[in-house]
């Protein structure tokens, strides 16, 4: 069984991209489709498995705690978070205000496909939120990576590879 | 995006300073999604309890409700964390308990009626077809959009209590006709007799595609699902997939054929659904160290029929020693089963029954399962054993005779 969403199915093929990339097209770029928020910059962390606040986050570390995550451990406090999709849950809406009162927000959440609460929950916390990319960022960015995000011009920069 | 000139006068503040705040932020959104203008709602139903919405969130309510803040059509509240019966049983915190007191009285003053129930759709309001809401939690949506046939996106707590306080909510998503179609179809070749049999196949297509825009067209079947068994497919659908919607050929509004359900168009992909794929789903579930001592019916609450069945179920019964099961419903079914006897059944068995909550969303739920020393939740519910993840439980679904059965025996199989 595959993913079957209109914004997954408009996505170029794959052979288009890679055209691009030879004719020239910076390789430090993200084009996301929908952005909210001011400019941030921040160390990035990449996951290959969707997000939940509620589901995955232990919301009073900043740390996604649900067993099996791919990122199980791994602490998103002031990083900038790359998730190819949302899952779940109504609870973001507060969630992303709860943290963000409690400092231990990221600076940004970078979604293949989201749903409207993690976009609400995001605009209501003052947290930038974007949603649909091209390229997918796991040939561009690594976890590590300094990455700049600028939502009116909608592009995510590399600002810096890791060491 | 154009604007009315009631939403003008709003943005003027002639509604108060919150009203126009909350259609500022609605802006964004509707901004965010390409939303051209605001459709009018009949009803909202939000989430708004202590657990989800921490301190910070409390302080903005009360600045809220400081500043004048009236919902201008009938909202409601979906379950909240604490039961106030069984908080110091269940080890709540004092602290939690007296601020959730706070934030259902904060609420209240902004004419929110505090039913605190996510099954909404059986017991409190069910809207028609083309009814344009503004719901939450997901399987309030899920339900309304597929079942009823009404309009509602995802609305988290802000975004439902600004629908509540504006009587708005930007035209996007669900709302809109292009987003409604099924974009590929279901068939269901397999017997169904459980609700969590139900909460399978949820599990199955959402698991496989994670898209709230993905809407699955059920056919096949055989026979008329239940109100609750519609119930468990939904909420398994929105939480495994973030869907808001599906089609179910010959008993949901918009899918009189197959063929309407997919606005004519081919399907993306066609999957068949057997009682293999529904066994191998029960299989999956590791079982741990085999500690069946947590039996939970929740998430979403039982309505009035599924406590009628578990009272029958563990009738004349006894919990395992050292053994505890959680029912979870609203304070209306409560009532009602207990004039029925149906409460008085349970409660003899040793079964503590909570009132307005949901069992994955209890204040100090980890401490709990630390301090009971719990390892495993066992459940008829999909979708609880999706999202209990957080707190560290390792989760099994099995049918609910047999969840019975295991917490009664103290037998994991």
């Amino acid at each position: 069984m595959s993913t079957a969403g209109p914004s997954q199915g408009a996505r170029p093929p794959q052979r288009e991209r890679r055209e691009a990339t030879q004719a020239g097209h910076p390789t430090n770029i993200i084009r996301v489709q929908r952005a909210y928020g001011q400019v941030v910059e921040g160390e990035a962390v990449v996951s290959d498995e969707g997000f939940s606040p509620r589901y995955d986050l232990d919301r009073w570390s900043g740390v996604i705690t649900k067993p099996g995550h791919q990122l199980e451990g791994t602490s998103i406090v002031d990083r900038i978070c790359f998730f190819p999709t949302a899952k779940g849950g109504i609870a973001a809406g507060w969630a992303f205000y709860d943290i963000k009162w409690k400092k231990i927000a990221p600076k940004a959440f970078i979604f293949g496909v989201t749903n409207p609460v993690m976009v609400q929950g995001a605009i209501f916390a003052g947290i930038p939120i974007t949603d649909g990319w091209e390229p997918n960022p796991r040939g561009v960015v690594t976890t590590g990576d300094w990455v700049r995000v600028d939502p009116a011009r909608r592009i995510i920069e590399v600002i810096r590879k890791q060491a | 995006m154009n604007l009315t000139e009631v939403e003008r006068a709003i943005l003027a503040g002639m509604r108060g300073e919150a009203a126009r705040r909350a259609l500022e932020y609605q802006i964004r959104v509707a901004e965010f999604w390409g939303a051209k203008r605001f459709v009018p709602v009949t009803n909202v139903h939000m989430m708004g309890d202590i657990e989800v919405m921490g301190e910070g969130g409390l302080e903005w309510l009360r600045a809220a409700t400081e500043s004048g803040a009236r919902c201008v059509v009938g909202t409601t509240t979906n379950a909240r964390c604490i039961d106030f019966a069984h908080c110091n049983r269940l080890g709540q915190d004092a602290r939690a308990v007296a601020q959730e007191r706070e934030l259902i009285a904060c609420l209240q003053r902004m004419d929110v009626v505090t039913t605190d129930t996510c099954i909404n759709y059986q017991t409190v309001y069910q809207p028609h077809l083309g009814e344009h809401v503004a719901w939450g939690d997901t399987g309030t949506v899920i339900y309304a959009n597929s079942v009823f046939g009404a309009r509602s996106n995802f609305e988290s707590g802000p975004a439902a209590l600004a629908a509540g306080l504006t009587g708005r909510t930007p035209e996007y998503g669900f709302h809109l006709d292009e987003h409604r179609r099924g974009t590929f179809t279901v068939e269901i070749d397999a017997t169904l007799d459980d609700l969590a049999d139900w909460g399978a196949v949820g599990k199955l297509i959402g698991e496989a595609h994670q898209s709230y825009f993905a809407v699955p067209v059920f056919h096949g079947c055989g026979r008329t699902p239940s109100a609750d068994e519609l119930k468990h497919l939904g909420a398994a659908l929105a939480s495994y997939g973030s869907m808001a919607m599906f089609h179910f050929v010959g008993v949901t509004p918009e899918a009189p054929s197959l063929d309407a359900a997919l606005s004519g168009r081919a399907p993306l992909e066609r999957i068949v659904i057997t009682n293999a794929d529904i066994e191998r789903v029960y299989r999956g579930y590791h079982l741990g160290d085999g500690d069946a001592r947590l039996v939970v019916f929740s998430g979403p609450q039982q309505s009035l029929l599924e406590m009628k069945r578990l009272a029958e179920l563990f009738d004349g019964r006894n919990l395992h020693p050292g053994a505890s099961c959680f029912v979870t419903t609203s304070a209306g079914v409560l009532a009602h089963a207990r004039k029925l006897g149906y409460a008085g059944k349970l409660e003899e068995a040793g079964v503590m029954i909570l009132e307005g909550v949901c069992f994955y969303i209890l204040q100090n739920l980890s401490a709990m399962r630390i301090a009971n020393g719990w390892t495993n939740m066992v459940a008829n519910s999909a979708k609880i054993v999706n999202i209990i993840g957080a707190h560290r439980f390792n989760t099994i679904l099995r049918r609910t005779e047999e969840c019975v059965e295991i917490a009664c025996s103290g037998v994991l199989k």
